[in-house]
């Protein structure tokens, strides 16, 4: 199993995620991930020096509509599609009190 | 009969869409069981379009230039009030509010939407194994994978349960399924066709195009489809390209490049087998004898492409699928507070190769690493697109294969991710570079599966890809040993 990145690195990362992982997955994820970046340690040591970064495949220029009021997708057909709704809203459980 | 046949017939009144219709759908009848093809069959939502064909042809109007002929899409693609699900657990049963741009203009066109097609889960894979609806087969043989993440869609078209497809690519999931199961797939320009309704894997990369059993039909469809739209602040303003019109133009004097890096020779990435080089060599020799100059070239940089799309796509991913949260759509797990809610929803939606990849980019974008793996990629991005820029001062289009292999067998390379990773090695450049690509049938294996040879050009050179395509085919279909 590689050692690039450890068990907690993978719990770490899963809860960023907000994904809870069982004992096996941790350890699946462990040796995978770690095979995957072993794989892009050929990036990783590249020198790159002062090249830019892509981060998008063709320059991209901000696009701004006319202020004019159009159609738009219709609420009650969205808010049909949430798990529960309320008022107009969405509803969720409480989130105030809860650990960030 | 190809697209292009059916709907000179519907139009002309020779056909009813209606009878089109029902003997594409007794295909599917007789043989989705085995293949797995679609996740949805909507026969009455398709026989209402249908009839709707017919009776503008009865009252004289034109219904298009797909007039009548089956279409299938991804199930990616938003279709309101049809389940659209990317084939995972966290999307079952829900139904878009909107139409992709796409479905709109392809219905506009006449065409007749049949269902929706399996994939990887979120067009996470190459093979069509990773979805929560079960694996699709390739027509061919049905031990084999369709490839993916399009496999659903490269099945139908290859079963001919729809002479037409809709796929989206990222890494290579139109080009690669088209060359397992031996049909033309075309990836356009990035921003050319409309991503508007397309759910997002990776939005930097990601790009919707055509699948056909014939480089005309896939023109024709791709044709409909290209052009700007105004809900896709992507999509690229002043160009509306007409590749059914420069099909015949042939390769004489065209400058045909090779890529070093994908020859399978000195300098070349490992793994490119011995028979999918050999088809591509012969696909070369074709232009050659059809007038076109051809030379080698060095794309250094292509080596470096899996890498980087390893790091690019899941980092994209992990970030638009944040919104997979139990809140607006998709599946919701209850839980006492909104933060377990999201969790516990996420964990019970999402399958093992979509939680891998979240977790890949979630790393790699996380405090520490960012600089040594995502920016770095990015940076890798930029060599690229420099190396390709030379690279077409001397050339106008690239050949290489599509895959490295032919369809492989189900369960293969299930347990160890990077041997199928590798299957994209080909395909990955065009997307991080934004690049035009097709993939074009041409003969077989040593295993008596379809061969796929790809022909890259640079941006904007979209017609280029068809017309040259067109040359490869008329030779393959005329039997190449």
């Amino acid at each position: 199993m590689s050692e690039r990145i450890s068990r907690g690195d993978v719990e770490h990362v899963a809860r960023l995620a907000r994904l809870e992982l069982t004992d096996d997955e941790i350890d699946l994820f462990t040796g995978q991930l770690g095979d995957i970046l072993e794989h892009a340690a050929d990036i990783e040591a590249l020198d790159v020096g002062d090249i830019e970064p892509t981060s998008h495949p063709l320059p991209l220029v901000n696009v701004l509509r006319r202020d004019e009021i159009v159609a738009s997708v219709d609420r009650d057909e969205v808010l049909a599609q949430a798990p529960a709704n309320e008022a107009g809203q969405f509803r969720v459980p409480p989130v105030l009190g809860e650990e960030p | 009969m190809t697209a292009l046949e059916i709907a000179a017939a519907v139009r002309a009144g020779e056909r009813s869409a209606v009878d089109v219709l029902n003997e594409h759908l007794a295909r599917i009848d007789d043989r989705d069981g085995e293949l797995n093809a679609f996740n949805v069959v909507t026969a009455d939502a398709a026989r209402a379009e249908a009839e709707g064909v017919d009776a503008a042809v009865a009252a004289g109007d034109d219904p298009g230039p797909l007039a009548g002929v089956p279409l299938a899409l991804k199930d990616n693609m938003c279709t309101r009030g049809i389940p659209t699900t990317c084939s995972s657990k966290i999307l079952e049963g829900w139904q878009p509010p909107y139409d992709a741009t796409v479905v709109t203009r392809l219905r506009a066109a006449g065409a007749v939407a049949v269902g929706k097609t399996n994939l990887d889960e979120f067009a996470m894979g190459s093979s069509t194994e990773n979805s929560a609806f079960g694996p699709t087969r390739n027509p061919h043989d049905i031990s084999r994978v369709p490839g993916g993440s399009s496999g659903g869609t490269a099945a139908s078209v290859a079963a001919n349960f729809t002479p037409l497809g809709i796929g989206s690519d990222t890494g290579g999931s139109i080009r690669q399924p088209a060359a397992f199961c031996g049909v033309v797939g075309m990836k356009p320009t990035y921003g050319v066709v409309s991503r508007y309704g397309l759910i997002a894997f990776a939005s930097s990369l990601d790009q919707i195009g055509p699948f056909a059993n014939s480089v005309a039909d896939a023109a024709a469809m791709f044709d409909v489809i290209a052009g700007p739209d105004p809900l896709d602040s992507t999509s690229i303003r002043d160009y509306s390209p007409d590749a059914s019109a420069v099909l015949d133009r042939g390769v004489d004097g065209l400058r045909v490049g090779v890529i070093r890096e994908l020859s399978g020779g000195e300098g070349s990435v490992d793994g490119l087998s011995a028979d999918v080089l050999a088809r591509t060599n012969e696909a070369v020799e074709v232009l050659r004898a059809a007038g076109a100059i051809v030379s080698e070239v060095s794309v250094p940089s292509a080596t470096l492409g899996l890498s980087a799309y390893y790091l690019v796509a899941p980092a994209e991913a992990s970030s638009n699928l944040a919104r997979y949260d139990g809140v607006r759509y998709g599946l919701r797990v209850d839980a006492p507070t909104t933060g377990e809610m999201n969790t516990a929803s996420r964990t019970a939606g999402f399958g093992p190769e979509v939680k891998r990849r979240i977790m890949l980019g979630t790393y790699a974008l996380s405090a520490g690493y960012y600089d040594a793996f995502y920016g770095k990629a990015l940076k890798v991005r930029t060599m690229m697109l420099r190396d390709f820029a030379q690279a077409y001062e001397n050339v106008d289009v690239l050949v290489t294969p599509t895959a490295p292999t032919t369809a492989f067998r189900l369960g293969e390379r299930t347990a160890d991710p990077m041997t199928m990773y590798v299957n994209d090695v080909c395909t990955i450049p065009s997307n991080l570079t934004g690049h035009p690509g097709i993939s074009v049938p041409f003969g077989v294996g040593d295993d008596g599966m379809p061969v796929g040879v790809q022909v890259l050009a640079p941006a904007l050179g979209d017609e280029l890809t068809f017309q040259v395509a067109a040359v490869l085919e008329a030779t393959a279909s005329g039997g190449v040993s």
